[in-house]
């Protein structure tokens, strides 16, 4: 096993964060998307906490890719998944339990997150084990940033709040100003992924959408 | 008798899994493309969730949950964290055993759900349901009637779904919103009717 040049591994991180962006561009992994996005705290940890997963897990699986027989990967490959989702649940159970605590479920179902089995079906069966390691990392973070950036719209218009700090100034709420309920719940979630997806596909430079 | 139908209405149509709690939004996208497939795998979701969810309650209570091994003799075991790797493990299974079930008696449901089942093991509905089922503690039988109303649930919003983009497939679409982003927008817009219901109490 070699090293690649620093460009080659610069394309796997281009390709993970934007041309290739895995809830954008691929349509994976949108469940939690949605979930954890009213505030940003919640975000950034659900997206860390998914990044180190997918790292992980393609290291691990694209290591043991010549071994595992090709009729039981899927199993194998949710072993390993699953036992990772494990150890993030505990170590965010230790050190951010009030987050953990409003994750409830989101965390746990990282392991049917598409985009960690779906890293792991496309590229680590196929790349070598820090190329993959790479490529989990841009993914993961490709997921991030749509996380974060959904977060940011709806917190900041649901509650008038950045990272719990009161970012609207009070004499805009005296003149009449309201935090929009709706980002708060549900439906925003959806308006708001549906907005920046076609934002994302009218930018230049991103291959056409397919159908 | 009436709390379980007021649970059942209630994750079926208030808490429902996908436009409130946004789980198995990848199928949702992906299968709403048509009536009859989108009727197929909804009808495969309620079986499956109607199974794993009773099945994982039994295993939970009696394996996993603080205490619950302590005929075993160990009183201060808790291996609630084991939970996650059990769930899949039981979910796994179980898709394939149901799979096998309906393949050996049924053919002709066979030949429609088949494909869909591998589908279903790594559906989030399906975890999450079993997960929420932890989390809130419901008890046995209340297990059983929030796994089949969340199945009912999620069944009723892709069927509407698949219905919806139906009819849309000629409508005036920007060019950038086709496809996924259009279809983000119509469950935003079925996520707020859905809403309309959280004033019912029953």
């Amino acid at each position: 096993m070699q090293l690649k040049s620093r460009k080659e591994y610069q394309g796997i991180l281009v390709n993970g964060l934007w041309s290739q962006n895995p809830v954008a561009y691929q349509v994976l992994g949108i469940c939690s998307a949605l979930a954890v996005t009213v505030k940003m705290s919640t975000a950034i940890v659900m997206a860390l906490a998914l990044t180190a997963v997918t790292a992980c897990s393609s290291m691990l699986i694209s290591s043991m890719r010549k071994i595992i027989p090709s009729n039981i990967r899927i199993i194998v490959e949710l072993a390993v998944i699953s036992t990772l989702v494990i150890v993030t649940d505990q170590v965010l159970k230790a050190y951010f339990y009030d987050i953990s605590k409003q994750l409830s479920i989101f965390v746990g179902l990282i392991i049917t997150n598409c985009i960690v089995l779906g890293r792991a079906e496309s590229f680590a069966l196929a790349n070598d084990p820090i190329d993959s390691f790479v490529d989990g990392i841009a993914n993961g973070l490709g997921y991030g940033l749509i996380l974060v950036v959904v977060a940011f719209i709806r917190e900041l218009l649901g509650a008038g709040k950045f990272l719990g700090l009161q970012v609207v100034p009070g004499f805009l709420y005296d003149l009449g100003f309201q935090n929009m309920g709706l980002m708060v719940l549900a439906p925003g979630a959806f308006f708001v992924i549906g907005l920046l997806v076609w934002l994302k596909n009218s930018l230049p430079g991103i291959s056409s959408q397919k159908k | 008798m009436g709390d379980l139908f007021s649970l059942f209405i209630n994750s079926v149509f208030i808490g429902n899994i996908l436009l409130a709690y946004f789980l198995g939004m990848c199928s949702f996208i992906a299968v709403s493309k048509n009536v009859d497939t989108a009727t197929g795998l909804g009808f495969a979701v309620i079986f499956v969730l109607s199974v794993t969810s009773p099945v994982n309650w039994i295993i939970y209570h009696g394996l996993l949950a603080p205490g619950a091994l302590s005929w075993l003799g160990y009183p201060d075991l808790d291996l609630s964290f084991l939970k996650f790797i059990t769930f899949v493990a039981v979910i796994a299974a179980m898709t394939q055993a149901v799979e096998m079930v309906i393949d050996r008696y049924s053919p002709g449901l066979y030949a429609t759900l088949g494909v869909f089942l591998p589908l279903i093991a790594v559906n989030c509905a399906i975890l999450g349901t079993s997960l929420f089922m932890v989390e809130r503690n419901y008890t046995f039988m209340e297990s059983i009637v929030f796994g089949a109303g969340s199945g009912t649930g999620w069944m009723l919003a892709i069927v509407t779904m698949a219905a919806i983009r139906k009819k849309a497939r000629y409508s005036d679409v920007p060019k950038g919103l086709q496809g996924f982003g259009f279809t983000m927008i119509i469950a935003g817009l079925m996520a707020m009717t859905f809403m309309m219901f959280s004033g019912i109490t029953l």
